[in-house]
């Protein structure tokens, strides 16, 4: 194979003079692009901005006010409303999708087919859609009469089953060697032992693809806090931005000391677990 | 049975405790083995219970909703079709509508168009462009909540804003970007844009992956042009990648919320009111959750109706 035909372009191979000085202005202008703004909002959120009009992309006499400014705002309180959120609802997502994934792809029972529609149903059924009932079941659980409206646990259990981890749980475990199960069976073992010792195990870069964007889509989530959360003790930091910017007291790098401590988390777990975000976004968007 | 109580401990998997084994008395065993019919379901009750609960019985709440008038504590009262012959004939819903389709147009084609070319800009295996991509791809994991205040800091509609002195470089402005009817709209889907790209850029890459490398050294022997080659080999070989982000994208465009409440919060002069913001009025500042169903169903309907268009389609080309 010649070395040109490597990608579409070819441009990692072409190495002339001319090529590269145009490959180094299309990368700066990428990055420039892409990370500018962010890196706009790490500056500002460290600067003294007095004028409330413009970001600073130079720092100048770098601060902790700003965070200080924030923190004395609740934005810690907000931040831990986030975290708890992210956690329990993360684990209630990995639960949900690993017992489901199994039954999906371990067993074969009646109307099967019927609850997969069912699944993929709700991948059209967004929060976006079901807000105005949304608000009326959380305020009273059918049968149970429960009502969710202001509280954290209101924003963590709609979140709880989501279509995207079953279908990724279900089609990693099917491709589990059947023998193992066998084995284990003959051995004696439960069917839950069979599921949490043999199946489960194996399950780990699957774990990590519905753990990451499970984590993300909750972090993200902002309609679903909204519709929730009845007055500012419940915000999470997404919502709680919008209020720190109205209020007039506010400057600008304090919102923006905030939004940098809303968005590292994501960032982060984007960061270190680079190689399972990759498998999911090919696994959802090409099968799905 | 006899081959299981003559195979010695020591030969079975760790995973199964010897105690476990021994506790299990052979008609368990056989009945295990048939598989109990509840079984499935146990391990599928928690999903679908939660499903049930926040997306079915919502979605039936908001379809009987929607052809009624609510009345909190004094009772529905069945209204027929008015609901929705009150919403479709609404100027603002209309408006809306247009707005709404126009930003997911927008948003859909522009952010596919700039992903395609980032794709092919990044395609390769090197250190340098691994780093490239990760840059690129950080605002689509910044939460919407951030990327809508800092962009709206970047609007600032004097000239020290940002993205004016950026635009002033190129002779323009200075625009009220947000703050101006005329391009409030085309600044939203700027912002969607910017956040939306990299992410088709990243499934662009993937579906570039997937393209047999022969083609193209076939395409070179033939002597075809760089153009060329793009044309004949690799948008032939994306097409299933690019049906698949066209409904990903236009379906996420229809039901935009966060980032034009931030924005704009559908002004100024409901230049960007959207028909999720205009739900989200009716339903929850107006407390018209009659009309505001109406409204989330031709919604629900709409998303449907593009989805299976798509996937109609694809299916008889692929035929």
């Amino acid at each position: 194979m010649t070395a040109a035909t490597e990608t579409a372009l070819g441009l990692t191979e072409s190495t002339g003079i001319g090529s590269r000085i145009a490959k180094f202005v299309i990368y700066t202008g990428l990055f420039v692009v892409f990370g500018g703004p962010l890196l706009a909002l790490l500056v500002s959120s460290f600067n003294h901005v007095s004028d409330p009009t413009q970001l600073s992309i130079l720092p100048k006499s770098p601060t902790l006010d700003n965070f200080r400014i924030a923190f004395d705002q609740g934005v810690l309180k907000y931040l831990m409303n986030s975290f708890f959120v992210v956690g329990f609802g993360l684990l209630l997502q990995v639960a949900v999708s690993v017992l489901a994934g199994y039954a999906l792809a371990r067993k074969v029972f009646p109307l099967m087919t019927l609850v997969m529609v069912a699944i993929l149903a709700t991948m059209m059924l967004p929060e976006e859609i079901l807000a105005l009932p949304l608000t009326l079941v959380l305020a009273d659980l059918p049968l149970v009469h429960v009502n969710l409206m202001g509280t954290l646990a209101g924003m963590i259990v709609p979140l709880g089953a989501w279509a995207f981890s079953i279908l990724v749980m279900t089609e990693f475990m099917k491709d589990v060697p059947k023998e193992l199960e066998e084995a284990a069976r003959i051995d004696g073992a439960g069917e839950f032992r069979i599921f949490a010792q043999i199946i489960l195990p194996l399950c780990k870069p699957a774990l990590g693809v519905i753990g990451v964007f499970g984590f993300t889509m909750i972090w993200d989530q902002y309609l679903l806090p909204l519709l929730v959360a009845t007055d500012s003790s419940a915000y999470t930091l997404p919502l709680a931005l919008r209020t720190l910017r109205i209020d007039p007291l506010v400057t600008p790098g304090v919102v923006m000391a905030a939004s940098l401590l809303a968005l590292l988390p994501s960032v982060l777990v984007f960061l270190f677990f680079q190689r399972s975000f990759a498998r999911g976004l090919t696994a959802g968007a090409l099968k799905g | 049975m006899t081959v299981k109580e003559a195979a010695p401990p020591a030969s079975r998997p760790a995973a199964a405790a010897p105690g476990a084994r021994r506790r299990g008395s052979s008609t368990r065993f056989r009945a295990r083995r048939g598989g109990r019919w509840w079984i499935p379901w146990l391990f599928l009750a928690p999903a679908l219970i939660l499903f049930l609960y926040f997306k079915f019985i919502p979605m039936a709440q908001a379809v009987s909703m929607s052809v009624q008038e609510v009345r909190p504590y004094l009772g529905n009262t069945w209204v027929g079709t008015a609901n929705y012959s009150e919403i479709l004939s609404s100027e603002s819903f209309r408006s809306a509508t247009w707005n709404t389709i126009v930003l997911a147009v927008g948003q859909t084609f522009g952010a596919m168009a700039l992903g395609f070319a980032l794709a092919l800009l990044v395609e390769g295996q090197t250190r340098k462009l691994n780093f490239i991509r990760s840059a690129a791809f950080l605002p689509v994991v910044v939460p919407m909540a951030v990327v809508a205040e800092l962009w709206r800091i970047m609007y600032h509609p004097t000239s020290d804003g940002l993205m004016n002195q950026v635009i002033a470089l190129i002779g323009l402005g200075p625009s009220g970007f947000i703050n101006d009817p005329d391009t409030s709209l085309a600044s939203i889907a700027v912002t969607g844009i910017w956040r939306g790209a990299p992410y088709d850029m990243m499934i662009f890459l993937a579906g570039l992956a997937g393209i047999d490398r022969g083609l193209y050294e076939a395409a070179t022997v033939d002597g075809a042009s760089t153009k060329q080659r793009i044309l004949h080999v690799t948008l032939p070989g994306l097409r299933p990648v690019f049906a698949i982000l066209f409904v990903l994208a236009a379906v996420r465009g229809f039901r935009s919320f966060t980032e034009v409440f931030l924005l704009t919060n559908g002004g100024p002069n409901g230049s960007t009111e959207v028909v999720m913001t205009l739900i989200y009025k009716l339903g929850l500042e107006q407390n018209r959750l009659g009309v505001g169903s109406a409204g989330a169903v031709l919604l629900f309907a709409a998303t449907l109706v593009l989805t299976v268009c798509v996937q109609l389609l694809r299916k008889r080309r692929s035929a």
